[in-house]
């Protein structure tokens, strides 16, 4: 297309590359700076800026995966997440779709009585009271149960089943099948990458989530990772409010320590975005198309 | 099951209905586990809120307490620190907006301009990054980053010879720290709509334009931004429909006592009074308040934003 591009092209196209790779650095170097301080032993003194350690240690690791509350809470947020989002994916697949064949009855009233969920809700207070009353506190169903089914991801599902061919469902109904076997054997083996999409939302969404675990289970042994590593990470922010130079020799350890829990807690994230985000993207498209 | 038999038994129309009923079952279970879910989980808590007009004790139950009328949100409103924390939610709000909106936009038309598609997929990546971390995460790395005595923020100000700042504590500084680390987190992420609408624009008329003898910054103002208008005009009030949600994950990750004159909004409140202060009707009360006006401003930009729709399809 473009043969010649003239000096003051090529000089822009050079600036803005620099521009996106500051933006790059500036998006990456909070991470590499944790990760390198948990490979930095206790004994380094953190006053000076490194690029990469003068002295690489793993006890940093030793110490954090040996950590009974770390496993506990690695464990927890596993249970929770797998748990979590077979309940969520199975429950949305199987409402989005009646609500996507339009011979459905009251499908107008079974529709709102979906979307209203997504505009109105009753708030922090009376949910915690809710699972208060219904004597979940501190169980697992605290934290799968109150969000299995998301209006959004219904809707999402709902027009992907829409747009499947309708003359697909009617030959397998004049075969006589019903519409749990069609749905079974006709509409989800085509409607995998959405269904996939989903399913990687509710994940991450469940592996990320904190605030849940942080109100609705307070034992520790019923404590996911993001509450475990919270708890890890504040402890001793009330020193650090007025700084002491005395204190800093103490600090030093448990700031290595803190970045160690950090990195083991997004390390699973960090290693499996890159080959997830395409999804994620995919969904966003899904939803603005939507509107 | 009672009231189909009774019908069989009338005019033809209603068995007719009663009919379709049994004809649907399979469809009709599956819905089963979902209006459970909605009744219990959303319609019940909503009914719940009613405890903002009540004096709710845990023992009575939402039924069981007595009625106050609007007494909370009497004693709400003549509170000095729920004004407060209402400045400080709109204030943060407004400042994410003016800031945060129009930086995804001037990043994918930054982005637009690569030519090396590899480069261009790969930096698109890196910035989704922060998205995928919680708030749990970049609270724990922003604590480190800012830390006075051992931050490289700190360092690198030492360095050039200014006093370390304690970002995190310090009011002149904790707005400008959610501000500045809410649009890191989301730049990349906010981008995705319009590198989407930018992907699709004509290329006919960037080529037109450049055998016409415009030059970048021209075609960037005169095509490239009125191509992605519409998309822009949507992603601006839908966003306006959001200013009175603050993000109670970030503030709750970063604030603590230092910073509540500036910091402390509407969610963070609700969450002290409700859950540390168990004044539940009360914190109920602030809720609702936020909820009102949250769902007046989205369905009024909903209301804009078809208009303006139809128009453009016009």
């Amino acid at each position: 297309m473009i043969k010649h591009r003239s000096i003051g092209d090529r000089t822009a196209d050079i600036f803005i590359a620099l521009v996106l790779i500051l933006i790059c650095l500036t998006t990456l170097y909070p991470f590499w700076y944790l990760f390198t301080l948990s490979f930095t032993s206790g004994d380094v003194s953190l006053t000076r800026m490194y690029l990469i350690p003068p002295k690489l240690t793993l006890e940093n690791y030793a110490k954090v995966l040996s950590d009974g509350a770390i496993l506990t809470g690695f464990i927890n947020t596993i249970i929770r997440t797998v748990l979590g989002t077979v309940i969520a994916v199975s429950c949305t697949i199987l409402t989005a779709y009646p609500l996507s064949r339009k011979e459905l009855v009251h499908k107008k009233f079974f529709t709102s009585f979906v979307i209203i969920t997504m505009f109105v809700s009753g708030g922090t207070i009376p949910s915690y009271l809710l699972v208060k009353t219904l004597g979940l506190m501190d169980t697992i169903w605290a934290l799968v149960l109150p969000t299995a089914i998301s209006a959004y991801n219904v809707i999402i599902a709902r027009n992907f089943f829409i747009s499947i061919p309708d003359s697909l469902v009617e030959s397998a109904k004049i075969d006589g099948a019903n519409d749990l076997v069609i749905l079974w054997k006709v509409v989800i083996p085509v409607s995998l990458p959405i269904i996939a999409t989903i399913t990687l939302w509710i994940a991450v969404a469940h592996w990320n989530a904190w605030f849940d675990s942080l109100i609705y289970t307070q034992s520790a042994s019923k404590q996911v990772l993001q509450v475990v590593m919270r708890r890890i990470i504040l402890e001793g922010t009330q020193d650090m409010m007025n700084p002491d130079a005395a204190e800093e020799a103490m600090h030093v350890n448990t700031e290595t320590i803190k970045a160690t829990t950090v990195i083991v807690a997004t390390v699973p994230i960090l290693v499996v975005y890159p080959f997830i985000q395409k999804y994620f993207v995919k969904g966003v498209m899904i939803g603005a198309v939507k509107g | 099951m009672l009231k189909k038999e009774k019908k069989s038994t009338e005019v033809t129309g209603s068995r007719l209905t009663s009919s379709i009923y049994w004809k649907q079952r399979y469809l009709l279970i599956m819905l089963i586990p979902a209006i459970v879910y909605f009744i219990v989980f959303h319609y019940i808590p909503l009914y719940g809120v009613t405890i903002a007009f009540k004096d709710y004790k845990f023992t009575e139950g939402i039924l069981g307490s007595s009625w106050v009328g609007l007494e909370h949100f009497k004693r709400l409103f003549s509170l000095e620190s729920f004004w407060q924390v209402f400045r400080n939610t709109i204030v943060i709000s407004l400042w994410k907006f003016v800031i945060g909106f129009p930086a995804p936009i001037i990043f994918s038309l930054i982005l637009n301009e690569v030519l090396n598609q590899k480069f261009k997929k790969c930096v698109q990546t890196i910035s989704y990054l922060p998205h995928f971390v919680s708030w749990v995460v970049l609270g724990g790395i922003l604590t480190q980053l800012l830390s006075p005595s051992t931050g490289p923020v700190n360092i690198v100000l030492k360095a050039l010879g200014f006093d370390p700042i304690y970002f995190l504590a310090d009011s002149r500084y904790f707005r400008g720290v959610l501000v500045v680390s809410h649009v890191w987190k989301s730049i990349g992420w906010g981008s995705i709509v319009y590198i989407a609408a930018l992907t699709s624009s004509d290329q006919q008329v960037h080529e037109a334009a450049m055998i016409d003898g415009a030059n970048r910054l021209q075609r960037i103002f005169h095509i490239t931004i009125p191509e992605i208008m519409p998309v822009i005009t949507i992603m601006l009030i839908l966003s306006v429909g959001g200013l009175i949600n603050d993000d109670f994950d970030q503030v709750f990750n970063l604030y603590n006592t230092a910073v509540y004159d500036v910091g402390d909004v509407l969610s963070t409140y609700t969450y002290r009074l409700g859950l540390v202060d168990l004044e539940y009707s009360f914190a109920t009360a602030v809720g609702l308040f936020k909820n009102a006006i949250s769902i007046v401003l989205v369905l009024s930009t909903n209301t804009i934003c078809r208009k303006i729709n139809d128009y453009a399809i016009w």
